[in-house]
């Protein structure tokens, strides 16, 4: 279990190193999506306005105040993105995204697409945007506005994390692997509580 | 007849929504930094500890810990020494809870359920969720305030089972519930179950649950034994903090019970995320307001 700070956009060699259980930092833009956003970008065929390639992308519905014109973040946080999984190969294999960042992880074919062009899934301490607000030192730009508050948002961050590897670019998958475990435990739980075969349900 | 101001009661739902957002209870910060000491696994650890910096922000700078506001529950208990006006305060409750939202501000997450459009003022039709209950012989109004987030509220399960299932048939509907939520209520929090009643009641029995002070026991020896029981069980599974293993799952599992018909069985469980929030005032028919937890 290491822990590495690094500079975004990210290289292919460097999010290949990275292995599940690791700790990430990272300094540098962050781009925020969430479900409207990759029905806009995937379903209705819009492209983004600005590269994706090597950065990473959190899952985010992000409260905002917009000073003037300038946009100023009031509370950010994270959300769940298993809901959002069918969006992600595309997200990596078309516009060369190379983390996403959310709650809860992704599926097999996320997964497959880490392995095959290099990315992985950090998972972020849910229920903390206090600390995740205090991270972002500004929002640079929201792009596609009208989608807002699911529209794609750039913020510049600094000392973002910790982030816990979860889905590495070699096929590891930690809540899979926690999950199988506790699998594994149940049939000695079930005796301790006197949980018999018969049992319905 | 005494007249009272019902403006405060409308002032206290607002600040007891802003409280429940921004400040933790003790007894949950304490259950989370026990069950840090307790755990072993360094990922597990590291999680815990960026839950304590947001926690020391969000006392810092006054600020919400968690950015899902979520639905406003208000539990009332009218103390019937006193002749409270019920319509007025579910009136007020809902006022104040909409000022928070305008006036903190924060971000609304009520909507509508069929056209899913969002009012940006946390409430609407039936929603605050507003329940009463009785105190004998006191004068007080006492109102607890849970804004319950909805990653959690989303693994709520309920099962009608038989008599003849027995209680161990309950015993694994709590555990297979846990097992199936993972790491999707952000663990670990309370989990709230509810045995008996009728099955809106066995519901109710389980988010009741989930607002007593961590690791208060229920008062019944065999229920505070099952309480204990399934903590060790769901702590065993190892799913730990967010799901990405650990010893620690659970802050505590609390029961609560009820009778219940004789060809029933119900069970349910509610979970409240890491972030347990809530808060408390106690109003006074001289307008006197004593906030906690």
């Amino acid at each position: 279990m290491a822990t590495y700070h690094l500079q975004s956009p990210f290289t292919e060699k460097e999010i290949r190193r990275l292995r599940v259980t690791d700790t990430v930092y990272f300094d540098g833009p962050l781009f925020g999506i969430r479900d409207l956003t990759q029905i806009y970008m995937f379903d209705q065929k819009h492209i983004p306005p600005v590269s994706l390639e090597g950065m990473p992308c959190i899952h985010t519905a992000p409260s905002l105040r917009k000073v003037n014109d300038r946009w100023e973040k009031v509370c950010v946080g994270t959300t769940t993105s298993t809901r959002m999984d069918r969006f992600s190969p595309d997200l990596i294999g078309k516009y060369g995204v190379r983390a996403i960042i959310g709650k809860g992880g992704l599926y097999e074919g996320s997964l497959e697409a880490m392995k095959k062009y290099g990315a992985v899934y950090l998972a972020i301490v849910g229920g903390a945007a206090a600390l995740e607000t205090q991270q972002i030192q500004e929002v640079e730009a929201v792009y596609w506005e009208h989608l807002h508050p699911e529209a794609l948002y750039k913020f510049r961050v600094r000392d973002f994390g910790p982030l816990t590897v979860a889905m590495d670019s070699h096929g590891r998958h930690l809540y899979f692997e926690v999950k199988e475990e506790a699998k594994r435990r149940l049939p000695e739980i079930y005796q301790k509580l006197g949980v018999g075969q018969r049992e319905r349900g | 007849m005494r007249d009272f101001d019902y403006q405060i009661v409308e002032d206290a739902a607002k600040e007891l929504y802003i409280r429940a957002l921004c400040d933790l209870p003790p007894d949950v910060r304490e259950a989370l930094r026990r069950a840090h000491e307790k755990e072993t696994n360094p990922t597990a650890r590291e999680i815990f500890e960026a839950m304590f910096r947001a926690i020391e922000i969000a006392d810092e700078q006054k600020t919400l810990i968690c950015q899902d506001t979520g639905l406003p529950i208000y539990m009332v208990k009218i103390g019937s020494g006193f002749p409270w006006n019920g319509y007025e305060i579910k009136t007020r409750l809902n006022k104040g809870a909409e000022r928070a939202t305008r006036e903190f501000p924060f971000r609304g997450s009520s909507t509508h359920p069929l056209t899913r459009k969002n009012p940006q003022t946390s409430v609407g039709e039936r929603l605050p969720v507003i329940t009463f209950d009785y105190i004998k012989d006191a004068e007080v109004l006492d109102i607890l305030m849970v804004p319950k987030g909805s990653g959690s509220e989303n693994m709520s399960t309920m099962k009608m089972f038989y008599p003849a299932d027995g209680v161990a048939a309950l015993k694994k509907f709590v555990v297979d519930s846990v097992f199936e939520s993972g790491g999707n209520p952000c663990p670990p929090g309370i989990i709230g179950v509810g045995i008996g009643g009728t099955a809106d009641l066995v519901m109710r029995l389980a988010k009741e649950a989930i607002v007593r002070p961590v690791g208060q026991r229920n008062e019944d020896p065999q229920v505070a034994e099952m309480e204990r029981e399934l903590e060790e069980a769901i702590n065993a599974m190892g799913r730990g903090p967010m799901g990405l293993g650990g010893d620690i799952s659970t802050l505590a599992v609390h029961i609560e019970t009820a009778y219940t018909h004789i060809t029933q069985n119900p069970v349910a469980v509610n979970t409240q995320c890491w972030p347990a929030r809530r808060s408390r005032v106690k109003i006074h028919p001289d307008g006197r307001v004593e906030y906690g937890y």
